[in-house]
C-alpha cells in the first residue's frame, strides 16, 4: 500500500471534496444511501465495492451526471454544479469514451478545447497529457486502432487535460493487461505526487491497497466502513489472523466439521480466525482426532478481502 | 441442426423490433404510397389547372370555354383565386403568361380575337384562327393533355359551328349549292341552333378520347424552360438530392446516439457544454455537410447536364442553406427521439422513403392525385424541390423564395426544439 502522505487538517470551505448525506433512488431501487465523504489534498480516496454497490453512481453524482435527491457535494465549498466546481474536477469514467476515428492529439485537443483551453494553453496541456500517459509516440494514430491498455491511458488523459485538482477514476483499469495496469499505478502515482485529490473506484482489492490512502467500503450503496487499511483491518479483526487449512475427505464433513469449530469453508478451503498462533496447533490437533487428513495449512493477516467478507457475509467479486 | 438456427434467428428477429418494421412495415407502407398514386383511387384522380383567356367573347371561344369547364378532369381558372373577397379581374394574355411562369398553373390557352371567325380547321392548309397554349416544360403531361381536351372540347361543344364550318367547306369545294339545297341546309341549321340553345343536344358526352387530329389549331408555346438544355436535371438534381440529404443528415445525427452508448456523451456534458451548444454544434456542423452534400450534386449537375449554376448562386445558397439546415434538423429529432442506431436506421428509412416519395423526390408530385399533392406540402422536400425549381427552372429572383425559405426554417426551428426537448434524458439521471 503506497504510505499515507501528511494530510493537514481542512474545512470543508478547503477540502477538495467533501459529500455529505448524498441520497439518489432510482425508482424503487435506492442506489446510494445517506453517503458522506471527504477527500483531502494529495489523497486518493478508494471506493471498494462489488459491482452494483453504488460506486459509479456516487461518482456520477459529483460529477453531475446524477442529480440527488438529497444530501450536497462540494469542491472547494463550490456546488458541484457551479462553473467553479467544474473546472476544477476531473472525470475518467468506466466506458472508452473517446473518439476512435481522431488521433490521440485530435482527442486530446477536442477534450480541452471543452473545458475552454485555447492556444499555448492547450498545446501545452495536450503535450503534457501526452507525455503522462506515455503516448507521445502515439500522437498521431488513432484512437480506434490503439491496444486496450493506451484507450485506456487515453481515456484517463482527456479526463484530466484540463489539469483539474480533484480526479474522479472509475474503474480505470477495466480489461488491462497486468503491465498497462502497472503503467496506469505510475501515472496516478505521479498526478497526486502534484497533489492532486483522487477518487478511486474498484473492486480489485490489491489496487485500493496499492493506491488509496484511505478506503472506503460501500454495499448496497451505503459506507460500511471508511479508513486506512489497517484502521479497516484492526477494527474488523483487532489483532486476530486467520488461519487457511485444507483436508482431504468428503466435502459434506469437512464443513460441518469446520463450521462446528467456527470456521467457514471459501474456495474449498477451511478459514477460521484466532486470537494466538498457539490455537493452530488445537485446531489441527482437533481435526486428526475427528480423522480428517490435513493436506496443507497457514496463518494469514487478515486484508481488505477478509474486511469485506466479514463486513458483508459476501466475497468482493459476487 | 437447421431448425435450431432457423428458431434462434426467428427469436432474435422477433426482440429486434427495428428489424421487424423494416421487414414488414416498410414494404407495406411503401405499396400503400405507391398504390395511392398511381393506382386504386380513382376517386382522386389529379386535375389538371387549365387557365383560359378568352380574347374573342363570340359565341363559338363561348361554346368553347364551356366545354372546357365542362371536363372533369380540368380546373379551369378565369381569374386568379379572390383574396379577401376582392374580385379579381379576368386574365389577360399577359397575367396568364406570368402565372405559367410563376408556376400558378401548368398551362394556359389564350382564344384569340378572330377566333369566331375561323373556329375550325379541316386540314393542315387551312387558315384558322390558333389558340395559343402556353406552358410550363417541367410539366410534359398537362399540355398534352389540355390539348387533346380542347380538341375533345371544340367536336362536342359547337355542333353548331362544326356543322356551318363543314357546309362552308362543302360550298366551297364541291360546288354552288342550290337555293333550295341551300335553303335546306340553313333549315337544319336553325333546327341545330335551337337544339344547342335549348340544352337539350348533350354537349358534354363524347366519344372522342385520343383524337389528336387538330380541328382547333393551336399554337403551343413554352414560356419557361424553353431555353433549358435539360428539363428534368435540374428537378432531379434538387429532388435527389433532398432525399440522400435527409438520409445522410439522420446517419450523422446518428453520431450522438454513438456518443451517448459510448459514454463520450456524459464526459462531454461534464465539461463547459452544456446540452443546447452540444445540439447547436451537431446542427451547424449537419447543415454544412448537408449544404456541402448539395453543392457537390450541383456543380456535378452543372459542369455534366448543363445545369446553370453559375447564373443562379444566389438562389441556390439561399434555397442550399434552407434546405440544409431543415434536414439537419429533422436528423437530430430523429436521433434524439431513438434509443439505438437500429431504431434510427429503421425508423429514418421509413419516414425519408415516404416523404420522398411523396414530396416529389422520387416522380412529381403533379402525377399525383390532388389528396397525395397536399399531403406531399408536409414533407421537406415539396418546399425545398419547389424552391430549387424556382430558382432554377423558373429564373425567379431571391425575394421569390420568401415563401419556402419561411417553412423550411420554420420547420428547422420546430424539430430543433423538440430534438432539444426530447434530448434531456441524455442530461441527468
Amino acid at each position: 500500500m503506497a504510505s499515507a502522505p501528511a494530510v493537514p487538517v481542512s474545512s470543508s470551505a478547503t477540502l477538495p471534496l467533501s459529500i455529505d448525506g448524498l441520497v439518489k433512488r432510482f425508482g424503487a431501487l435506492t442506489a446510494v444511501d445517506g453517503v458522506s465523504l471527504d477527500v483531502r489534498q494529495s489523497e486518493c480516496l478508494g471506493l471498494l465495492g462489488p459491482n452494483g454497490a453504488g460506486k459509479s453512481t456516487v461518482i456520477r453524482a459529483i460529477v453531475g451526471r446524477v442529480i440527488p435527491d438529497s444530501g450536497s457535494i462540494t469542491l472547494f465549498g463550490a456546488r458541484a454544479d457551479s462553473t467553479a466546481a467544474r473546472e476544477s474536477l476531473g472525470w475518467v469514467p468506466q466506458e472508452l469514451a473517446i473518439y476512435p476515428r481522431l488521433t490521440c492529439r485530435e482527442n486530446l485537443t477536442a477534450f480541452g478545447r471543452y473545458h475552454g483551453l485555447a492556444g499555448k494553453q492547450l498545446a501545452e496541456s495536450v503535450a503534457w497529457c501526452l507525455d503522462w500517459a506515455a503516448l507521445q509516440d502515439r500522437a498521431k494514430d488513432l484512437a480506434g486502432k490503439l491496444s486496450g491498455g493506451m484507450k485506456r491511458r487515453l481515456n484517463m488523459a482527456a479526463g484530466i487535460i484540463h489539469r483539474p485538482r480533484v480526479v474522479l477514476m472509475d474503474e480505470p483499469t477495466v480489461g488491462v493487461d497486468p503491465q498497462s495496469r502497472n503503467r496506469i499505478f505510475e501515472m496516478i502515482e505521479a498526478l497526486r505526487a502534484q497533489g492532486t485529490a483522487i477518487v478511486y473506484t474498484t473492486h480489485y482489492m490489491e489496487e485500493a491497497e496499492r493506491l488509496c490512502d484511505r478506503i472506503a467500503i460501500i454495499d448496497h450503496g451505503r459506507i460500511i466502513a471508511l479508513g486506512t487499511k489497517e484502521e479497516l483491518v484492526h477494527n474488523a479483526f483487532a489483532s486476530r489472523s486467520q488461519v487457511l487449512a485444507r483436508f482431504a475427505g468428503s466435502e459434506d464433513r469437512i464443513a460441518a466439521w469446520v463450521e462446528s469449530h467456527g470456521g467457514r469453508i471459501v474456495d474449498s478451503t477451511a478459514e477460521f480466525t484466532i486470537e494466538r498462533s498457539i490455537e493452530i496447533g488445537t485446531l489441527l490437533e482437533s481435526a486428526a482426532k475427528d480423522g480428517f487428513e490435513l493436506e496443507d495449512v497457514s496463518l494469514r493477516r487478515p486484508n481488505l478481502e477478509s474486511v469485506f467478507l466479514h463486513l458483508t457475509g459476501r466475497e468482493l467479486r459476487e | 441442426m437447421i431448425l435450431p438456427i432457423v428458431r434462434t434467428a426467428l427469436v432474435s428477429l422477433r426482440r429486434d423490433r427495428a428489424a421487424l418494421a423494416l421487414a414488414f412495415m416498410l414494404p407495406v407502407g411503401f405499396f400503400t404510397i405507391f398504390a395511392v398514386i398511381f393506382g386504386g383511387m380513382h376517386d382522386t384522380t389529379p386535375k389538371i389547372t387549365v387557365i383560359l383567356v378568352d380574347e374573342d367573347q363570340s359565341a363559338a371561344s363561348h361554346q368553347l370555354a364551356q366545354g372546357l369547364e365542362r371536363e372533369a378532369s380540368l380546373t379551369v381558372l378565369l381569374r386568379p383565386a379572390s383574396k379577401e373577397k376582392s374580385a379579381q379581374p379576368d386574365y389577360t394574355a399577359a397575367t396568364a403568361e406570368a402565372a405559367v411562369k410563376a408556376g400558378d398553373s401548368p398551362v394556359a390557352l389564350i382564344i384569340p380575337k378572330s377566333f369566331g371567325q375561323h373556329p375550325i380547321a379541316f386540314g393542315p392548309s387551312e387558315n384558322a384562327t390558333q389558340i395559343e397554349l402556353l406552358n410550363d416544360a417541367s410539366d410534359m403531361i398537362a399540355p398534352q393533355v389540355v390539348s387533346g381536351l380542347l380538341q375533345k372540347a371544340a367536336m362536342t361543344s359547337m355542333p353548331v359551328t362544326m356543322a356551318e364550318q363543314g357546309m362552308k367547306y362543302t360550298d366551297r369545294y364541291i360546288g354552288g349549292l342550290t337555293p333550295a339545297q341551300r335553303k335546306t341546309m340553313e333549315s337544319n341549321l336553325d333546327d341545330l341552333r335551337k337544339l344547342q340553345s335549348s340544352g337539350s343536344l348533350n354537349t358534354a358526352s363524347s366519344s372522342a378520347g385520343g383524337f389528336s387530329g387538330g380541328i382547333v389549331s393551336v399554337h403551343a408555346r413554352a414560356v419557361v424552360g424553353e431555353d433549358k438544355k435539360s428539363p428534368a436535371v435540374s428537378y432531379y438534381a434538387a429532388a435527389v438530392g433532398v432525399m440522400f440529404l435527409l438520409f445522410t443528415a439522420s446517419g450523422s445525427a446518428g453520431a450522438l446516439l454513438d456518443e451517448a452508448e459510448s459514454g463520450t456523451l456524459d464526459r462531454v456534458l461534464s465539461s463547459r457544454v452544456t446540452m443546447t451548444s452540444l445540439l447547436a454544434g451537431k446542427l451547424t456542423y449537419n447543415t454544412l455537410l448537408a449544404f456541402t452534400q448539395l453543392t457537390v450534386m450541383f456543380v456535378w449537375a452543372s459542369a455534366v447536364f448543363h445545369v446553370d449554376l453559375a447564373g443562379h448562386i444566389p438562389g441556390f445558397i439561399v434555397m442550399g442553406i434552407s434546405t440544409a439546415v431543415a434536414v439537419a434538423a429533422f436528423g437530430m429529432l430523429l436521433a434524439s427521439m431513438c434509443h439505438t442506431r437500429a431504431q434510427l436506421g429503421a425508423i429514418s428509412t421509413l419516414l425519408i422513403l415516404a416523404m420522398s416519395s411523396i414530396g416529389g423526390s422520387m416522380f412529381p408530385r403533379y402525377l399525383m392525385p390532388e389528396n397525395m399533392q397536399k399531403a406531399g406540402m408536409f414533407t421537406i422536400n415539396a418546399w425545398a424541390i419547389e424552391g430549387f425549381t424556382k430558382v432554377f427552372w423558373r429564373d425567379l429572383p431571391v425575394t421569390a423564395l420568401w415563401q419556402q425559405v419561411s417553412v423550411l426554417i420554420g420547420v428547422a426551428i420546430v424539430l430543433f426544439l423538440v430534438a432539444r426537448r426530447i434530448a434531456r434524458r441524455w442530461e441527468f439521471a
